[in-house]
């Protein structure tokens, strides 16, 4: 770096310095104060960074192993991606672990910052936008470069797209546990946050479309257009439902541009959509890309694919108002939201056998290939998430399950069973590629956590079942005076032991996630354990694999 | 007419069958003749320079 330059941007860190300093000291609330000095600490250190000219990288990278520059592809920002993917689903589910063990003993409500309305946020942001987010950015870069058989467009802007998408993560959480939120579900950072992540994103989109128009393979490969319509869309809906009018400049407080019940629909259609084109299109990316690497086969039907991707584009953006069943929305919007729901089924399952079949010839691998494993239990919940989805927004359904852990039960068997186990195979696949090593420390590992988290997902979503019916049933249970047999405090009595094996699950879930952080470490650390292999035949040899030997030779009767 | 009205009736008259159009014939436009082959192509295009040599990725 030129010296001009390195004092130019000393001195621009140095004025976003000074700058959080007066917001800091003349903020109208604390957590607006707090998160003046988060920018303000991330600007020093910038700033001290450019002067001294000192690498940090260099050291971080020798730290983490990181093979050196760019060869055919640039993947550091995929590296650092798949790191930060790795520590923040530690954070996200041990958050969650933590919520679900407040449910059952409310005595772990540690007040204020500490209690379940603040750590609830943060588990679902953590686990949704931070672990799920960095896998999709850092699978997507990657994905993108290999399909498109070409570098990444602007390496400098997709380096801020990976940092500063950490920073709003560490605002985003940090707010909620300060008490900053604009109360929206999914959408709680408030203002500056969110134009804070309206820039990363539009980042994120220049690169990933940079990088699509140098691609050198005239064909763009499926994946990309789910990643794409993911970016696009993300950034449409983050705007539109996040139209807000802050009190003040130097305060975190802001209030809706919409009122009532359509603030209500925008919220929905936002939320809805977020499920849509964060947790579902995206990862079905990664199903296209790394299912068929894995199998070592082709996509059991391109064709499927693209009519798979036409319908969750066409269908889904009108399925938001099942969340919305009998309240002060329009009933026609209200069977709207319905009708498109049910519809949604066919498309989803279209691309769940689309990824299955792709094993056609090789179900083999399920015996001997742990991550082809998981990728299979996967796509079996994508499957089974997609088929109760569309039955619970039925209106006479949803009049039992609506404000029921049967919602919670069915958000975790797609997160946890779809989401987690699909980035966990897609991280399991890029980390020896990633860092040049033979395979995976250890297979049998892999196998371990496969089962925790399967087991775990069983737990969680089979006591979420019971709870919800019960709770659902005792709601609406009148006697025979035609009053309400339970109060709302006897429903919460009766789903004590539900939510002690709610936590149970989830801690196994957890556990697997642990054991797969060591297998990461020890693989980047370039160890290979030694292990039996896995569906190995028994031991052959084919010397001893004929009549005997000895028998040929007449021998003398006694 | 209000904006609000005049979009309605867009939106449940010309809008909702240019959309039907538009998805029907992006369906099928997959089915068109010679598609088959460029599919195929492009379904095996992840593969082209894998490390494995000399596989056929069941073609």
């Amino acid at each position: 770096m030129q010296a001009e330059a390195a004092l130019g941007r000393a001195g621009l860190w140095f004025g976003v310095l000074i700058l959080s300093i007066v917001m800091a000291a003349t903020a109208r609330d604390p957590g607006f104060a707090a998160h003046a000095t988060i920018i303000g600490v991330v600007a020093f250190v910038l700033m001290w960074m450019s002067a001294v000219r000192f690498d940090p990288m260099g050291r971080a990278r020798g730290f983490f192993r990181i093979p050196e520059g760019p060869s055919r592809y640039d993947d550091d920002p995929v590296r650092w991606g798949v790191l930060a993917t790795m520590a923040w689903a530690l954070v996200g589910m041990l958050a969650g672990v933590f919520i679900a063990s407040q449910l059952a003993f409310p005595q772990l409500n540690i007040e204020p910052y500490f209690n379940f309305g603040r750590v609830r946020p943060l588990h679902t942001s953590a686990v949704i936008f931070a672990f799920g987010g960095n896998i999709l950015i850092a699978s997507s870069f990657y994905v993108v470069q290999r399909t498109c058989r070409a570098q990444l467009a602007f390496p400098a802007l997709a380096r801020f797209v990976f940092w500063g998408y950490q920073l709003f993560i560490v605002l985003a959480a940090s707010g909620y546990l300060f008490g900053v939120t604009q109360s929206r579900e999914y959408a709680e950072p408030e203002w500056y946050v969110d134009l804070w992540l309206t820039i990363v994103w539009v980042a994120y989109l220049i690169v990933f479309v940079g990088t699509l128009a140098r691609r050198t393979e005239p064909h763009i490969y499926v994946a990309n257009w789910f990643y794409l319509s993911f970016i696009i869309t993300i950034a449409m809906l983050h705007i539109v439902n996040n139209l807000a009018v802050p009190v003040s400049l130097n305060g975190s407080l802001s209030f809706s541009a919409f009122a009532g019940v359509q603030d209500a629909l925008t919220q929905w259609w936002y939320g809805h959509n977020a499920v849509a084109f964060f947790l579902t299109v995206p990862f079905l990316a990664m199903m296209y890309y790394f299912v068929p690497k894995q199998a070592e086969r082709p996509v059991y039907s391109y064709r499927l694919s693209i009519i798979h991707f036409w319908s969750l584009i066409f269908l889904y953006i009108w399925a938001g108002p099942h969340h919305l069943h009998y309240t002060a929305l329009p009933d026609w919007a209200q069977t709207l939201g319905m009708v498109f729901s049910v519809i949604l089924w066919m498309p989803s399952w279209g691309g769940m056998i689309n990824g299955l079949m792709t094993l056609n010839g090789a179900w083999d691998k399920v015996r001997t290939d742990p991550i082809i494993r998981m990728m299979v239990m996967a796509m079996a919940f994508y499957g089974m998430a997609t088929f109760e989805g569309p039955m619970l927004s039925i209106k006479a359904v949803n009049s039992l399950s609506h404000y029921t852990d049967w919602t919670v039960g069915h958000v975790h068997s797609g997160a946890l069973g779809w989401n987690g186990l699909i980035s966990f195979a897609a991280v399991y696949f890029l980390v020896p590629r990633l860092w040049k090593r033979e395979r995976m420390y250890s297979l049998r590992m892999i196998n371990w956590h496969f089962w925790l988290a399967t087991l775990g997902i069983v737990f969680y979503a089979a006591s979420m079942w019971v709870a919800g019916i019960t709770q659902g049933l005792m709601w609406r249970e009148y006697g025979a005076d035609g009053y309400l047999v339970n109060s709302f405090a006897e429903t919460v009595a009766a789903l004590h032991e539900l939510y002690i094996i709610r936590a149970v699950g989830g801690a196994m879930y957890l556990a697997g996630a642990v054991i797969m952080g060591f297998n990461v470490w020890m693989t980047i650390a370039g160890r290979l354990r030694e292990e039996a292999p896995m569906g190995a035949m028994p031991a052959y040899d084919s010397d001893k694999d004929r009549p005997l030997a000895g028998s040929a030779i007449p021998e003398p009767a006694e | 007419m209000s904006l609000y009205d005049q979009l309605r009736h867009l939106a449940d008259s010309y809008g909702l069958i240019g959309l039907l159009v538009l998805f029907l014939g992006l369906c099928l436009w997959v089915f068109r003749p010679g598609a088959k082959q460029q599919n195929r192509e492009a379904a095996h295009l992840i593969f082209r320079d894998d490390e494995i040599e000399g596989r056929d990725h069941g073609r």
